[in-house]
């Protein structure tokens, strides 16, 4: 019986047709999806972080309110991934305290400083760039909340993206110290935002499974190359030079090559050594926990208002 | 004064305490206490910064020459700002930010109510807009006095406490300025006497429901209105003003 449920679900995900929350599925496919959306939806709670500390600081208006509106996109990212995790089994409270205990994960591209206001634009451009190489297939992903939630998702990122590129090219066009700080961020994001993709192929044992169950649709390298390729041209329009001897254009591949990424680096970030992870962390622990109170006495009014209705209806009856 | 630096005048000290209510809300983004009201909280933060946007640009009109919203809002000291002191307290805690805005809404909301019936258009027409965003503002800190207040015996603590730091802030709002006096009696500013017993009504009204009081000692402070600012304005405005001051003349 069990073999003939596991193959019913393997045609119709080869048959492309969605998974949806009440279908039966494998207990590891509910397992990986959801370390995979409540991570991606912590990612956007602490991708808040490094944005909003600019948000006081924007250097005028227009900036100030597209960065506020921007920061507040991903507040709402959060909602609809905890929203689509959530129907996997797991509360949005049970998944906080996982990523407040440290046993979830999320994207180790925020555990980097954002300096200066061109950070804003590197992030917009490289961050978010990179985010949504990974993010448009999974728009086609098997399982049907997670695809339709990154359909809203990948919309905005592709916004935010033109913003930070936006950013970038006004920086750049602007006074020497302006274009100075551009490429400033653009070395310091460019690497972090390589490892954005994970780790090679050869090295990521999670992946064959997760291209066989369509959550994942190209590998780690194939995005990687991807995003190099899209992004030389960006730079070269912006006027500033990504930070990598190595990159030259492939003729018979078709593509550019790069040079070797530091993944002592990227695990030393990923265990928990960047230069903000505790920073990040205390953040929203603190925000949680500071915000206790505030929860408690939200639940304490419902009940209680609850009661004087029932209370109200039950006199009316009598 | 010439009407049309009244105008200015005026323009400046709706636009200021709208644009630092803004910024105190902003700095809650990404650190609300559950993740709607980090949303919403960001949503009054933006609706304020667009009011004063619209009230500064009027304000850069009246200058003119290289005048532009952002000159007008970012080259400015502390004593050239016009908003009232209740705007510029710190946040301190989730308690203190509701009753600021609460506070400041009531009397946003009657004063765009009046407003859109001045004979300036050019301020009817921005208060038309911002009261639809107002109205909310105020039904949605009106319902967290009234969650807080009375939630938990922890929250109604806190609630009071904020009441009582924030209540000589809120006397200032009806104490006109010269610039808010001549305004009325050009027709173009509504008369502080006529909102003030509205919000005082509302603001006693949600204080019942909340379980919470007025504080006996009813000293009100005064100075935001005339450029006698607390301490905390000057920190404001140099996250605010940073970037336009260290690169002048930049293009962002």
């Amino acid at each position: 019986m069990q073999i003939n449920l596991e193959e019913a679900f393997q045609k119709r995900i080869d048959d492309e047709i969605k998974i949806e929350p009440r279908d039966w599925m494998p207990e590891k496919y509910r397992k990986t999806l959801l370390r995979q959306i409540s991570q991606h939806a912590h990612s956007e709670i602490v991708g808040m972080l490094p944005e909003g500390n600019w948000i006081t600081r924007a250097p005028n208006l227009r900036r100030k309110v597209a960065l506020l509106a921007k920061v507040q996109d991903e507040a709402g990212h959060g909602l609809y991934l905890y929203s689509a995790a959530e129907t996997l089994g797991m509360s949005r409270d049970e998944m906080l305290n996982e990523l407040h205990s440290g046993k979830a994960k999320y994207s180790s591209i925020f555990n980097y400083p954002t300096l200066t206001w061109a950070d804003m634009g590197a992030i917009g451009w490289l961050v978010d760039g990179a985010a949504i190489m990974n993010q448009v297939p999974l728009c086609r992903a098997s399982y049907g909340p997670y695809a339709r939630a990154m359909v809203r998702v990948c919309k905005e990122e592709s916004f935010h993206q033109r913003q930070g590129y936006e950013i970038m090219l006004t920086l750049c066009q602007g006074t020497p110290e302006q274009k100075a700080m551009a490429q400033d961020a653009l070395n310091r994001w460019w690497w972090p935002s390589m490892m954005m993709f994970g780790p090679n192929d050869d090295n990521s044992p999670n992946s064959a499974q997760s291209t066989k169950w369509k959550i994942k649709r190209f590998s780690n390298d194939e995005l990687r190359q991807k995003f190099v390729d899209v992004s030389i041209p960006q730079a070269e329009i912006l006027g500033i030079t990504i930070p990598d001897k190595d990159l030259k254009w492939n003729e018979a591949r078709g593509h550019y090559d790069f040079g070797v990424i530091n993944w002592d680096e990227f695990n030393q970030v990923v265990a928990g050594n960047g230069p903000c992870n505790k920073q990040r962390l205390k953040a929203r622990v603190d925000a949680w926990e500071k915000g206790a109170w505030v929860r408690e006495a939200a639940v304490a009014y419902a009940e209680k208002r609850e009661k004087r209705n029932s209370n109200k209806e039950n006199s009316n009856a009598a | 004064m010439a009407e049309k630096d009244l105008l200015y005048n005026y323009s400046l000290h709706l636009a200021d305490n709208s644009m630092i209510l803004g910024q105190r809300c902003g700095e809650w983004c990404g650190h609300g206490p559950v993740l709607e009201q980090d949303i919403a909280l960001t949503n009054i933060a933006l609706d304020l910064i667009g009011e004063a946007r619209s009230f500064y640009q009027l304000a850069a009109d009246l200058k003119g020459g290289n005048a532009n919203e952002d000159t007008v809002a970012f080259l400015r000291d502390v004593m050239a700002y016009k908003n009232v002191l209740l705007v510029e307290q710190p946040n301190y805690d989730w308690a203190y930010t509701i009753v600021r805005q609460f506070f400041y809404d009531v009397f946003h909301f009657y004063l765009h109510s009046e407003l859109i019936d001045s004979n300036e258009p050019r301020l009817s027409n921005i208060a038309a807009k911002s009261l639809k965003e107002v109205t909310y503002h105020l039904k949605w800190s009106s319902e967290w006095m009234i969650r807080l207040g009375d939630g938990t015996d922890i929250s109604r603590e806190k609630m009071q406490d904020a009441v009582n730091g924030l209540w000589e802030f809120t006397g200032e709002l009806f104490m006109p300025s010269s610039i808010e006096q001549q305004a009325f009696e050009a027709g173009f500013a509504p008369d502080l006497n006529i909102l003030k017993p509205l919000w005082q009504e509302k603001v006693e009204d949600i204080l019942a429901e909340s379980t919470l009081f007025i504080p006996e000692n009813n000293y009100q402070q005064k100075g935001g209105k005339t450029g006698v600012h607390s301490e905390h304005m000057g920190f404001i405005l140099a996250d605010m003003q940073f970037l336009q001051r260290a690169y002048p003349g930049a293009n962002w």
